[in-house]
C-alpha cells in the first residue's frame, strides 16, 4: 500500500481583512468579498518565507509519522511560485534543516499553484517504484498580488507537507490523473516583481475547463461518481471557485467544506489543495474517500483520490490541526504594516 | 552573514545540535570542543527540545541597520525541559504583552536578510507557544 504516512501543514498568524485593503484603493468592500467569497487573507511577516513555513509543515508531518528517521527519506520535492531565491534550490535548506541530508533527491517545483500536488504526484511514483522509502512532497507560497490588483485580495501564505510512504500509510493513494493543456492565463516574466493574469480569461478556459477535466477523467479512472467520496478537495484561488466547480462537478457543500479554506485564509497558491487536504484528513475517517484536484495556472490541474485508514484516529493530533492554525491566535495588521511586511514600501538604500 | 558561517553553523542554527558531554553529561550550546565542567573533549550530538520557558527579555528599540525594519523587538532567554538556556529574538507577539514565564515555542525562521542579493541565514526564533 502507499500512500501519505505524515501530513502537516503551516499558516503565518498575520491576517489582513479585505476592508483594509479595500479602503487604500477606494475599492468597494462589500463587492469584493463577495465577488470572491474571501473575507481576510493570511500574511508572511518579514521573517517568514516558503522555506520557514515548509520547515514548520515537515515538522509537523514528521510528527504524525511516528518520527520516522528523517534520513530514510529519499527525495524532497518543494513546490512554490516563491521560492526565496532565483538561483539556489529551498529544498536544500529544507532537507537540512530537518536531517535528511544528504542522501537524498532534490528539486524545486514550479507551476504556478500546481506545484505541490506535482510534488506529491512525484513522490508517490518514486514509492511506488522502490526508489525511494520515503518522500517529502511540500507546497507552500508566500504569493504577491501586485497593489491595487484584485489578486492583492487573496494572495496568501502558507505551505503543506506529506511524507509518502508504503508503510504505516494514513491515506492510500488508489488513482492518480492528470490534465493540461497551455492556456495562458496568469504569468510573471523574469524580474518581474508581480504576475499578470488574463482578467475573466482565468475563469472559464483555465481554472474550470482544467480542474473539471481532471476530476471527470480521475473519476471514471475509477469507476466511480461523486457520491461515492466522502470529501472532495479543489484548489481554491479564492472563496468561490472552489465551491462552485464542485457544485458543476456533483458534490455538495458538505463534501467540500472541511478542505474550504480560502474564504478566511485567501489562496496560498501552491500550498492551497494541498492545505485543503491535511485540513480534510484532520476530521476523516477509517474508509472515507478523498478527491483532490489541483490547478495551476498556465494550465493544468492533478487529481488524486485517496482513502484514509484506520491509523489516521490515531495520528491526527500529533500534531496541530490545520483549522486551529486558520482560526485561532490571529493577529490583524493594517495596510501599512502588511506593505512594509510585504516590502511593498521602497526605502533608501 | 558570510556564507561559511551560515554553511558551518548549520547543524546548531537549524537542527538545533547540541554538544552531551560524554563524560559528565554537561551539553554544550553551541557545541564546544571542551567541556566546560570537565575538561572532556568527546561530545554526543543531540537534538534540543524545541519548547522552553522565558526566563528574561529585552526590548530593542534602536535596532542594528540590518533589523531596524523589525523594531522593536524582543531577544529573551528561555530555559529548555533540558535546563538548557537559549537567547533567541521572540517574534509574533507584541512586545508590551511579553511575560516572564511565559511558554515559548521554537520555530524556524528567517534571521538575516541582506538587502535583495545577499544569501539568506536561517535559523531558529521563539514565538509564543499558545497551543
Ligand atoms: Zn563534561
Amino acid at each position: 500500500m502507499v500512500g501519505i504516512v505524515g501530513y502537516g501543514a503551516h499558516i503565518p498568524r498575520h491576517r489582513i481583512k479585505v476592508e483594509e485593503i479595500a479602503k487604500v484603493w477606494g475599492a468597494d468592500a462589500p463587492s469584493y468579498k463577495k465577488g470572491l467569497l474571501l473575507t481576510q487573507k493570511s500574511v508572511p511577516p518579514p521573517d517568514t518565507d516558503t522555506i520557514t513555513l515548509s520547515v514548520e509543515a515537515t515538522k509537523n508531518a514528521l510528527k504524525r509519522a511516528g518520527n520516522i528517521n528523517p534520513a530514510d527519506i529519499g527525495a524532497i520535492y518543494i513546490g512554490s511560485e516563491s521560492h526565496p531565491y532565483a538561483v539556489k534550490p529551498s529544498g536544500t535548506i529544507v532537507a537540512d534543516a530537518i536531517g535528511a541530508c544528504p542522501r537524498i533527491h532534490c528539486a524545486d517545483f514550479e507551476f504556478a499553484c500546481k506545484a505541490g500536488s506535482e510534488a506529491m504526484y512525484v513522490c508517490l511514483g518514486l514509492v511506488k517504484s522502490g526508489y525511494v522509502k520515503y518522500g517529502l512532497a511540500i507546497g507552500g507560497d508566500t504569493s504577491q498580488g501586485a497593489p491595487g490588483d484584485a489578486l492583492e485580495y487573496s494572495a496568501a501564505a502558507g505551505a503543506a507537507a506529506f511524507i509518502m510512504g508504503s508503510d504505516n500509510v494514513i491515506a492510500e493513494i488508489l488513482y492518480t490523473d492528470a490534465y493540461m493543456t497551455d492556456t495562458p492565463d496568469f504569468w510573471r516574466r523574469e524580474h518581474e516583481y508581480y504576475p499578470q493574469h488574463g482578467g475573466r480569461f482565468t475563469g472559464e478556459p483555465a481554472y474550470f475547463t482544467h480542474t473539471m477535466g481532471a476530476a471527470k477523467a480521475i473519476m471514471e479512472k475509477a469507476n466511480m461518481k461523486p457520491k461515492d467520496f466522502t470529501y472532495a478537495v479543489f484548489h481554491q484561488p479564492n472563496g468561490k471557485f472552489p465551491m462552485r466547480v464542485g457544485k458543476m462537478l456533483g458534490f455538495t457543500k458538505e463534501q467540500i467544506e472541511p478542505g474550504w479554506l480560502s474564504p478566511v485564509l485567501g489562496n496560498t497558491y501552491s500550498g492551497a489543495s494541498p492545505m485543503g487536504l491535511t485540513s480534510t484528513l484532520d476530521i476523516a475517517k477509517p474508509g472515507d474517500k478523498i478527491l483532490m484536484v489541483s490547478y495551476g495556472s498556465g494550465a493544468g490541474s492533478d487529481a488524486f483520490i485517496w482513502q484514509v485508514t484506520d491509523r489516521i484516529n490515531d495520528v491526527r493530533d500529533k500534531a496541530v490541526r490545520t483549522r486551529k492554525l486558520l482560526d485561532e491566535n490571529l493577529t490583524f495588521v493594517d495596510y501599512g504594516t502588511y506593505a512594509k511586511f510585504r516590502h511593498k514600501i521602497r526605502k533608501n538604500k | 552573514m558570510f556564507p561559511s558561517r551560515i554553511w558551518r553553523e548549520k547543524g546548531q542554527r537549524y537542527r538545533l545540535e547540541a554538544g552531551k558531554c560524554r563524560t559528565c553529561g554537561y551539553i554544550a550550546f553551541p557545541p564546544r570542543l571542551v567541556c566546560p565542567e570537565c575538561g572532556a573533549v568527546e561530545f554526543e550530538t543531540i537534538k534540543l527540545p524545541d519548547i522552553g520557558k522565558l526566563l528574561t527579555y529585552t526590548v530593542i528599540r534602536v535596532a542594528p541597520s540590518q533589523f531596524t525594519d523589525e523594531a522593536p523587538y524582543a531577544i529573551g532567554i528561555a530555559e529548555l525541559p533540558n535546563g538548557v538556556k537559549l537567547t533567541a529574538q521572540l517574534v509574533d507577539c507584541d512586545v508590551e504583552k511579553i511575560k516572564v514565564g511565559m511558554d515559548v515555542r521554537i520555530e524556524f525562521r528567517r534571521i538575516q536578510t541582506h538587502d535583495t542579493h545577499g544569501v539568506i541565514s536561517y535559523g531558529y526564533k521563539f514565538v509564543p507557544k499558545w497551543y
